[in-house]
């Protein structure tokens, strides 16, 4: 304790463990613009920063929640969860890494399939989450695919799959490597039934998972300012033993090189790929709905003009 | 410490060198020391065979990437003949690291490709090490269609730490060109043949590694990521790297048992290295095999079985 705080009398110090610890879970800081930002408020705008229009990460099953109209939802094969036939060790035990991943997200694996519709339009919709394990792909993301763009073609509705993944899941080998085969070769069977299959692409998507079905969609959609490419940005400052470029491998960055269709930000993702999907299925367009804009206590975002 | 070759070889590289002496000597005298050549030898192959027998999947690792090991172009000009190489993606460059073109396989014409490392300096630089850019798989993709087109076989040999890892590999879209690989080799209507000859690194590997058979050389390794990588990421050290193999189960046997692979393809004694002829003797005798396999099936059971053989690899709990 400095001399000056021993003068303050005690009923007025505060301690300096004590002042740190607010509450926790009411507030959220921006990383983008730091911004404290509402819980509540962020939730309401899918994680998006009504400030900054960062669109932050977002689990899995809250995209979905946000995508998907409220009703006709199933969620498919939820309960495939992975064998450890390698019996893999590292720093720790591959089966020790799934149950705490478990315990963490409270998902079976990295990826979610529900089947639903979205402004009326019905489809399959996967999501990866990032929390388990990062989102990397195993035998159960493979399956899970797989079997989603299976019931697609059953019932020849089109499949939407949001990816933030970092790779292939080393603690499954090349079983892991194959995925990325598997999963593009269902695609092919998509494209023979004229079914689409929309990528979208979240922050962030790497490795085997952007080396395959991710840039294979009839349309490929990123979110702003999202991390995608082949090789981590590390690996590659490594091999080229220089710093990277401001925005390389961002979402811009591929939109400019011809990699994505578009970047389309959260609020309007529903609208947009109801309607793209209503044209590819030759259906009528779907309703208008009100998009909720990040901006709308900023009437100088709303309003240039002004 | 002779550096063609690997630590756990040097007891052979000793003796292969006094063998060699002795020859210097007996072409210079009058002596005959034949005798003690050829028992030498018999030692020195008894030694090999030793090491050879209890391997680790880190000392198999090595070997895969063995400086004097066949590369593509190497087994192509043993193999084949009538080599017409064909360059190019039509789009943006030719890239030497992932080389193909038309060849006779004992008289069946085909379509051959792979991964090319280099053997100096300049030609590893030229070669990037084997690791292909977009326009290496785009080129493959080219030759794979011209293949289907004209009821060409395509064989293709996998040898690459893995793709380039690099801005401009990304700018053109590194991912989009494996993926659209993956797509297209699972419906192009002519049989593909893979061998992985030496290092099969990832997702640069399976570019070109779609196939109705994917075949493995006795000492080659596959993997999802190197055991250096692995155990950087797993382990935070690269150290770890023999741990990372052995945990990775990448060699060939080791595959095999797990359904991975179909075939192991026996390497001769101290491996493909040792004595390129006599691998390039084995490897071509299989080739010829199974593409005469693959070339009687009906076209569409060849394809409905290429994508079981994709799907059923992944076992999950339901």
């Amino acid at each position: 304790m400095s001399w000056f705080e021993k003068l303050i009398p005690a009923r007025i110090r505060t301690d300096a463990k004590t002042r740190r610890s607010v509450p926790e879970g009411i507030w959220s800081k921006c990383p983008m613009c730091q911004a404290v930002l509402y819980r509540a408020e962020l939730e309401r705008t899918q994680n998006v920063c009504p400030k900054c229009n960062h669109h932050m990460r977002i689990s899995g099953r809250q995209r979905l929640e946000h995508f998907l109209d409220a009703d006709k939802r199933e969620e498919l094969n939820a309960n495939l969860t992975a064998v450890d036939k390698l019996k893999f060790k590292d720093s720790k035990r591959y089966k020790e890494r799934l149950s705490i991943a478990q315990k963490n997200t409270g998902e079976k694996d990295a990826l979610i399939t529900i089947q639903g519709e979205v402004l009326g339009v019905p489809l399959i919709a996967a999501a990866f989450e990032f929390g388990y394990m990062g989102g990397s792909m195993g035998a159960v993301v493979g399956e899970k695919f797989v079997r989603a763009a299976n019931i697609a073609m059953q019932h020849k509705i089109p499949l939407v799959c949001f990816s933030a993944s970092g790779g292939a899941r080393m603690q499954e080998s090349l079983f892991s490597l194959m995925q990325m085969a598997k999963t593009s070769a269902v695609l092919t069977k998509m494209q023979e039934q004229k079914l689409p299959f929309i990528s979208v692409l979240t922050d962030p998507t790497m490795g085997g998972v952007s080396a395959s079905f991710a840039m294979l969609g009839d349309i490929n959609i990123a979110e702003p300012n999202a991390l995608i490419g082949f090789a981590g940005p590390r690996v590659i400052e490594q091999t080229v033993r220089e710093t990277l470029p401001e925005g390389f491998q961002r979402s811009e960055f591929l939109l400019s090189h011809g990699a994505v269709d578009q970047i389309i930000s959260r609020q309007e993702m529903r609208q947009k790929i109801a309607g793209l999907l209503a044209m590819m299925m030759g259906c009528e367009a779907p309703p208008q709905e009100e998009i909720l804009q990040p901006h709308k206590n900023d009437p100088d975002a709303e309003n240039p003009e002004h | 410490m002779d550096i063609n070759f690997l630590d756990f070889e040097q007891p052979i590289a000793e003796l292969e060198a006094k063998i060699d002496e002795l020859r210097y000597v007996s072409d210079d005298n009058e002596i005959n020391i034949n005798d003690e050549i050829s028992r030498l030898q018999g030692k020195s192959e008894e030694l090999t065979a030793s090491i050879f027998a209890d391997l680790t999947a880190w000392q198999i690792s090595r070997l895969s990437r063995h400086p004097q090991r066949p590369y593509t172009l190497d087994y192509i000009q043993h193999i084949f003949t009538d080599f017409e190489e064909l360059h190019g993606d039509r789009h943006f460059a030719d890239d030497a690291a992932l080389v193909g073109g038309l060849a006779r396989l004992r008289g069946i014409p085909v379509m051959v490709m792979g991964h090319q490392k280099g053997r100096d300096t300049k030609e590893k630089i030229l070669r990037n090490f084997g690791m292909p850019r977009p326009e290496g798989y785009r080129k493959a993709l080219r030759l794979m269609h011209m293949a289907e087109n004209f009821n060409l076989p395509v064989l293709a040999f996998i040898d690459t730490p893995g793709a380039y890892p690099g801005v401009d590999a990304e700018e053109r879209g590194q991912s989009e060109a494996i993926a659209k690989n993956l797509f297209e080799m699972m419906k192009l209507k002519t049989p593909i043949l893979c061998t992985v000859i030496g290092e099969g690194g990832s997702g640069g590997a399976l570019a070109i590694g779609v196939g109705d058979q994917v075949n493995m050389l006795q000492y080659s390794t596959y993997s999802v990521i190197s055991p250096e990588g692995c155990a950087s990421i797993l382990w935070k050290s690269a150290d770890k790297a023999p741990e990372a193999a052995e945990a990775l189960n990448m060699t060939a046997p080791r595959l095999q048992e797990l359904g991975l692979i179909e075939e192991v393809i026996p390497e001769p004694l101290g491996g493909a290295h040792r004595n390129s002829e006599a691998m390039a003797q084995i490897l071509g005798d299989a080739l010829e095999k199974h593409l005469k396999s693959l070339q009687s099936t009906p076209l569409d059971t060849l394809l409905e079985k290429r994508y079981q053989r994709f799907m059923q690899l992944g076992q999950v709990n339901d």
